[in-house]
């Protein structure tokens, strides 16, 4: 993650984007894969990278930022250190995953989009993780669980 | 002596990870070596019998005997029952091609799923892999095109239009440079055909959209995958770095001569971006707002050149067409449904996982007989077929047979193959809002009577639900229903209502006060 309190960090991480931003400018349609390397990168995407891209794809900054914010998985603020991406999609429903919702949504005290204020957890909906056949469906960063019950999730979550 | 050792297979896909095949792999390398057996492991991808998930598997003289489920605390017991040898356990399920589950598919397009290692080209090979492509780089376009419509494959992504037709268009479209784009963005809930293929038999997926590329002169390719699908991205990945050092991709295909390279593009997350155009706009960097049509993306699509756009299973479907003739994909089917379809099993259902088979069975025989009924052991109230986007059916329209036109008949649809199914408990109003609910999330902004009509949809159902006006409402629900359909310029606005209208058909009861 990056430390956004010293001009320091701010000038480094501003190379960084650009360093990432020339790497894919050859490719043709270069803006989502830039996109998705700089939240790789940051966990999210810096609004001071906005500039930056917009430089480098010689595109105008509204444009770099309305894509952003077209698409659901890029973020502008920081995550926790975990990302809870729960399923709500009909399969998982048809399984539970509205209660296992109101059960993510107390136990870690937070709504959709938001971090826990330990910062350990962000909770993320998702429309499906195509793991419909064994749901309810819960990804956890990247890696994909079935079967949550309330009970599993507190363990996962305990876990971690 | 590689030989010498036990061949043992351990899903390394994601339904199987998320049930604990990583953990059973571990267990079976740790307790091999504890009793000093010669084990050799081997990751396959998933036969899609996710219920059995996770399924392990022995090779005793060249046959494949079935464990599952499997947790990791079991694997102690199966080296104690012998199970490298033969031994009984209680969760044997003798040989897996023998599972009736399994023996009563067709295996076309999952013809290698489960059985082989997704990554080793060699193992792709031994089991007819490039056979089709080895055909086609010998024939030309028109041949290729030919065999592909004399198939009658159709889109499996959801609209099913003519494969050979869509191609041909291309092919006879003109521009220096034409491209393949794989729509692998599988949005639709209760679908994971798309990414069953990527994670189990990559290279069937690069082998067809190769001969897609030969087929009408395009060089370049692109798979634009869904970023919620992160091992499906990893081995897709990997298969095309193997499949170029080994010459199947690049600038001499096969030694034919010809180029075709590939590169997957990972998407961000919005359904719409599932719509051709929509996803074109995305791989050219852009918000992934629709087109308007004409021109179709087969004469300008990406970047404005002649563009096949094709869904993962319709391109995975064309290696064994080309390898054994359009007559043997097209003698599966029925009516003008032809070859196999890939349905897939899925929300409550005891047995779920993927049923590929010849069009033509009825959606009973395919969840109550495949799937054994509700995994809760209830009644089932109602199956949602096709997505999201896709009409609730009734018990009593269970025995529809599964083919294209017999379903729109219905008003409901097949598209990508995905079958939800719901027992008694389910609150068909919840299902009803969530369609609309879902409709206002995912909207594209283009167009006013899905971006506002569908959030207007979601308050006429919470007034019904809470009973204010209730009759009045329903009736503003139907007409809002017939405005979004009438008025939207693409199908998510236009079919997000048929859900909502198949619950105020055949679930009244559940749209009203309680
Ligand atoms: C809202 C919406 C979402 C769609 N999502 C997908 C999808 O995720 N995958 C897919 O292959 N097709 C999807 N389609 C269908 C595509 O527009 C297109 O018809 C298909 O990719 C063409 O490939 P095919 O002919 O091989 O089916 C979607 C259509 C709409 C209207
Ligand atoms: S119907 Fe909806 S998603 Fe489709 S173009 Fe209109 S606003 Fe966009
Ligand atoms: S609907 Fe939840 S994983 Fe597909």
């Amino acid at each position: 993650m990056s430390d956004q309190s010293s001009g320091n960090a701010q000038d480094s991480d501003a190379a960084l984007v650009r360093k990432i931003a020339e790497k894919y400018v050859s490719q043709l349609g270069p803006l989502l894969p830039i996109l998705h390397a700089i939240q790789d990168q940051f966990g999210f995407i810096p609004t001071s990278a906005v500039p930056v891209i917009a430089e480098v794809l010689n595109l105008s900054r509204a444009e770099i930022h309305g894509v952003i914010t077209f698409y659901h998985f890029f973020r502008e603020t920081a995550p926790g250190k975990q990302t809870l991406y729960l399923c709500r999609a009909e399969a998982c429903q048809a399984m539970g995953a509205r209660k296992l919702e109101r059960h993510a949504k107390e136990k870690l005290g937070v709504d959709y989009h938001e971090t826990t204020s330990d910062g350990r957890f962000s909770l993320e909906p998702v429309y499906c993780l195509g793991n419909c056949a064994c749901s309810p469906a819960l990804m956890i960063d990247d890696f994909v669980y079935g079967r949550v019950t309330p009970e599993r999730f507190d363990s996962l979550v305990d876990e971690v | 002596m590689a030989e010498d050792r036990v061949k043992v297979f351990v899903p390394r896909e994601t339904a199987a990870r998320s049930l604990g095949s990583e953990d059973v792999a571990l267990a079976i390398e740790q307790v091999a070596l504890e009793r000093g057996e010669s084990v050799a492991l081997v990751r396959n991808g998933s036969r899609g019998l996710f219920w059995l998930e996770p399924l392990v598997e022995v090779e005793i003289d060249g046959v494949r005997h079935a464990f599952g489920p499997i947790s990791a605390d079991e694997v102690n017991s199966l080296f104690e029952a012998g199970f490298l040898d033969g031994g009984n356990h209680p969760k044997g399920l003798g040989p897996t091609e023998e599972l009736p589950y399994l023996a009563e598919q067709n295996r076309l397009t999952f013809a290698r799923a489960g059985i082989t290692d997704p990554l080793s080209l060699d193992s792709y090979r031994v089991h007819g892999g490039y056979e089709g492509l080895e055909k086609a780089v010998k024939l030309d376009c028109e041949a290729i095109v030919d065999i592909v419509t004399e198939s009658g494959l159709r889109g499996r992504g959801g609209a099913a239009f003519p494969t050979g037709i869509k191609w041909r268009t291309v092919l006879t479209a003109d521009g220096e440079q034409k491209y393949v784009t794989c729509n692998a963005d599988e949005g639709d809930s209760g679908t994971f055909a798309d990414r069953l293929v990527m994670e189990s038999d990559p290279f069937v997926l690069i082998e067809g959209m190769t001969i897609a590329g030969i087929a009408v002169g395009a060089t370049e390719g692109y798979i634009y995958l869904r970023t919620e699908y992160p091992l499906a991205i990893e081995i897709m990945n990997q298969a095309i770095k193997l499949a170029e050092s080994a010459g199947y991709l690049g600038v001499d295909v096969m030694g034919s001569g010809k180029t075709f390279c590939l590169e997957v593009r990972e998407a961000a997350g919005a359904y719409i971006c599932g719509e051709e155009t929509s996803m074109l706009e995305s791989l050219e960097g852009k918000r992934g707002v629709i087109r308007y049509r004409p021109p179709l993306p087969a004469i300008k699509g990406f970047f404005g050149a002649p563009t096949i756009v094709n869904n993962v299973i319709t391109l995975s479907s064309v290696p064994i067409i080309l390898a054994r003739g359009a007559q043997y994909y097209k003698d599966y089917g029925s009516g003008r449904s032809r070859g196999t379809l890939t349905a897939q099993l899925a929300g409550n259902v005891k047995r779920g996982g993927l049923v590929e088979i010849g069009f033509g069975k009825t959606l009973r025989e395919i969840v109550e007989g495949f799937g054994g009924g509700t995994a809760t052991g209830r009644p089932i109230r109602a199956i949602q077929a096709g997505g999201p986007l896709g009409a609730y059916v009734h018990p009593s329209q269970f025995d529809t047979p599964l083919d294209y036109e017999a379903f729109a008949e219905l008003g409901a649809m097949i598209g990508h193959g995905g079958l939800v199914v719901f027992d008694d408990t389910v609150d068909m109003g919840e299902q009803a809002r969530f369609a609309m609910e879902f409709c206002s999330i995912e909207s594209c902004g283009k167009c006013t009577p899905c971006r506002i009509g569908s959030i207007r949809g979601v308050e006429v159902i919470d007034r019904i639900l809470s009973g204010v006006d209730e009759s009045a409402n329903l009736v503003l629900l139907r007409e809002l229903c017939d405005t979004m359909v009438a008025g939207s310029l693409c199908a998510l606005g236009g079919m997000a209502p048929f859900p909502v209208l198949s619950v105020m058909d055949h679930f009244p009861e559940d749209l009203q006060a309680r």
